[in-house]
């Protein structure tokens, strides 16, 4: 077999089974619950029967290891279980507890929102940092050089609201260019939606940025004493040219590895920022869900953020043995 | 005309002036090799600083005022931002001075040699602490003190719905700010300092025990780290927090104990990672080869061997560990599972003071007042890096 590909199949599989025991330790955390669900879901309220009645419903009075496999089965074929939330509300307008809101119909227009702020931010900040790196490269030890330095560590060590309620005061109430609240509903035109994504995208871009910038510039400067950027110097090459033509393709691992890791990052940094803009998207959901305790939920956006994390981070690592001979061909 | 026309116009006569300097400084200075070599893009930037630079003073001195008497809050804004950058700059560069002329030689080498980002940072980390240890005094009243007036403005100007008693105002339940925002450094920063204390301990503690026994006690902790370092760390402490509120129960300080506890936990699985691969290196070495045939013990193993060796680069990670618990707390606390009312904390503060932030053009200094809590858990975040990263170029000898 194709030695790349047997390496590549092995860490998959590796990310699946620390996927596995990530959702065994999901399972347990949320277990160590005091009460049961049965309890949370009827409240102060609960009379034995009703609280029997909806623990035989949920599969409650099963085995832990029964329970957890049902979970298991259900996730991976998209039933996430249902909101308690939705399910007390659904009761308390008396309303027919056969039509349940499923968690996963609850995630899903939320998780593709969540999906196009990663994108929108990626799309911005990948090729703002690049390029900031390859001038910090160029012109290093400059005052440009070390101005870029030290605002993108401001920018990455500040907290994520401070750096919303930043850009909110100068670009929404002082300049109102965008809009500081971004709600978003389903049909909504592209052209409107970017817009509305931006403050929020532009927030993230500040906190990954400074990341990604500075590997960028440490990988290119690292190779520029080695002998065959001195040949092409010596060549006569303009500097831009040695840098992009020459350097940056052998400093392309180490930066597609952080570009890869921020963006796993930007799933948790997400979180914050949501709730900031009040972006619709599966962190404000997540936050909301804490607060009320609503438990399917809550385990559901979990394991997606887990997994999402899991599989940007393996990501990273095949991408970094792909483009690194020296891992492909591992002696 | 348009702001985007007015920019491009302005884009445009930069990058003339650009060329313009690198031609004008070629004649004048008889073709010098400065401008003779000067690419095109290093004249460009030239210009554009000092076009930015031209822009910034003009726009410092613009008037505060309208003739009609109301604020014009970005001038505003941006005057308060460059006194701040002016005057922290110079007491760093003060400081730095105090510290080249007085205590040891060792201290007054250091500071000899050290950048104006790493005594601002100093500086500032000494201020916080100050703070900290000496709320109680500083501040005017107690943090959990209610007030007959709520909401009053800040400034303390009665006639605009200020009060004179609170320079800062009050919120929305009438406590007053200034005294909460000092308490914040105390529950904040100590809360916070705690919980990295603790992280340290166990993180630091098993990590060596993991690098000096080997083992199926390395294998064992080291597989469990892994796992729990896959689950991004502020959702797995968002996760915790859900069951930790709801064990804790209407008991507030008991679910800070669980935060501090839960967060240190998440937090030593780095600190767990770092311990254990530094002292991996440090227990191949012949002297711990020599301790151990002395019939030394795991605890003089540990704390007379390893851990001295091990401090250097243990020191460092304590500063960015604490970087990211502070952040994480304060996080959390934003979102409101965080540290609980009555302590005064910075990132709930926020949350209670955002909306203010709406009312800029009318009271920029109401305005700034969710930017002061926010900013005060930016400014120590941003000076522990400050320091941590002239701490790291310096053992790390990066010289370039």
């Amino acid at each position: 077999m194709n030695p790349v590909l047997k390496i590549i199949l092995q860490r998959l599989a590796l990310g699946l089974l620390t996927l596995f025991i990530v959702s065994i330790v999901i399972f347990t955390a949320v277990n160590m619950l005091p009460g049961d669900f049965a309890e949370a879901i009827l409240g102060q309220g609960a009379t034995p029967e009703a609280v029997d009645a909806i623990r035989r419903d949920l599969g409650l009075d099963q085995h832990p290891v029964a329970r957890y496999l049902d979970w298991l089965a259900g996730a991976v074929q998209g039933d996430l279980g249902n909101s308690f939330a939705q399910a007390n509300f659904a009761s308390f307008v008396g309303a027919d507890s056969g039509v349940r809101v499923t968690v996963a119909q609850q995630i899903a227009p939320r998780f593709a929102n969540t999906m196009f702020l990663a994108g929108v931010t990626a799309a911005i900040a990948v090729p703002f940092a690049i390029t900031l790196g390859i001038l910090a490269a160029l012109y290093r030890n400059s005052v440009f050089d070390k101005a870029a330095n030290i605002t993108t560590l401001t920018s990455i060590s500040s907290p994520e609201f401070f750096l919303a309620y930043v850009l909110i005061l100068f670009l929404a109430v002082l300049n109102p260019v965008l809009p500081s609240l971004s709600n978003i509903y389903a049909d909504m035109g592209f052209g409107e939606r970017l817009q509305k994504t931006l403050l929020p995208a532009l927030t993230l871009t500040l906190v990954v940025t400074a990341h990604m910038m500075r590997m960028t510039r440490a990988a290119i400067i690292n190779l520029l004493a080695s002998p065959y950027i001195e040949m092409a110097r010596l060549k006569g090459i303009k500097p831009m040219r040695v840098i992009v033509r020459h350097a940056l393709p052998n400093a392309l691992a180490p930066i597609i590895n952080v570009i890869a890791l921020n963006l796993a990052y930007l799933i948790t940094g997400v979180v914050v920022v949501e709730v900031v803009f009040v972006y619709p998207g599966i962190g404000q959901l997540f936050v909301d869900s804490v607060k009320i305790r609503d438990i399917p939920v809550v385990q559901a956006c979990c394991l997606i953020f887990a997994a999402a994390y899991i599989l940007l981070n393996l990501t990273a690592d095949i991408l970094s043995i792909l483009s690194n001979p020296r891992l492909r061909h591992k002696k | 005309m348009s702001v985007w026309l007015t920019l491009l116009i302005a884009l445009a006569a930069i990058a003339a002036g650009g060329w313009a300097l690198r031609f004008a400084g070629q004649k004048l200075t008889g073709n010098k090799p400065v401008f003779r070599d000067m690419p095109y893009a290093v004249a460009f930037g030239y210009v554009l600083g000092a076009a930015v630079l031209v822009f910034a003073v003009w726009y410092f001195f613009q008037p505060t005022m309208t003739e009609q008497g109301t604020p014009v809050a970005g001038v505003m804004f941006f005057r308060w931002a460059v006194q701040a950058f002016i005057g922290f700059a110079v007491a760093a560069y003060l400081f730095r001075l105090l510290g080249r002329h007085v205590g040891t030689a060792g201290s007054r080498k250091m500071f000899r040699q050290m950048p104006l980002t790493a005594s601002f940072g100093i500086l500032v980390i000494l201020i916080y602490a100050f703070l900290a240890v000496f709320a109680g005094v500083l501040a005017p009243y107690g943090q959990a003190e209610v007030f007959q007036q709520v909401n009053a403005l800040p400034g303390g100007n009665a006639a605009t719905g200020g009060n004179p008693d609170h320079l800062l105002g009050t919120d929305q339940i009438g406590r007053d700010l200034l005294s909460r925002l000092i308490y914040g450094a105390q529950n904040t920063v100590g809360i916070a300092f705690a919980t990295t204390c603790l992280a340290f301990f166990l993180g630091g503690s098993l990590g060596f025990l993991a690098a000096t026994l080997q083992g199926w006690f390395d294998q064992v902790l080291s597989r469990a780290v892994d796992v729990l370092m896959a689950i991004p760390s502020l959702i797995f402490a968002l996760l915790l927090m859900t069951i930790a509120s709801a064990w804790a129960g209407s008991e507030k300080w008991l679910l800070t104990v669980y935060m501090v506890i839960i967060i240190a936990v998440i937090d030593s699985t780095r600190v767990f990672r770092l311990a254990r691969a530094v002292g991996m290196n440090i227990v191949v070495m012949d002297y711990i080869e020599a301790a151990k045939l002395r019939g030394e013990g795991l605890r003089y193993l540990i704390f007379r061997e390893i851990l001295p060796n091990a401090t250097a680069p243990l020191l460092a990670e304590f500063g960015l560990r604490f970087c990211f618990v502070f952040l994480t707390i304060a996080s959390l606390s934003f979102l409101g599972v965080g540290i609980q009312p009555p302590l005064a904390d910075w990132g709930t503060m926020v949350r209670d003071l955002a909306q203010f932030i709406n009312f800029a053009a009318f009271s920029p200094l109401t305005a700034a007042l969710p930017l002061m809590a926010a900013g005060a858990i930016a400014l120590l975040t941003v000076a522990v890096n400050f320091v941590v990263d002239w701490m790291l170029y310096r053992s790390s000898g990066l010289k370039e």
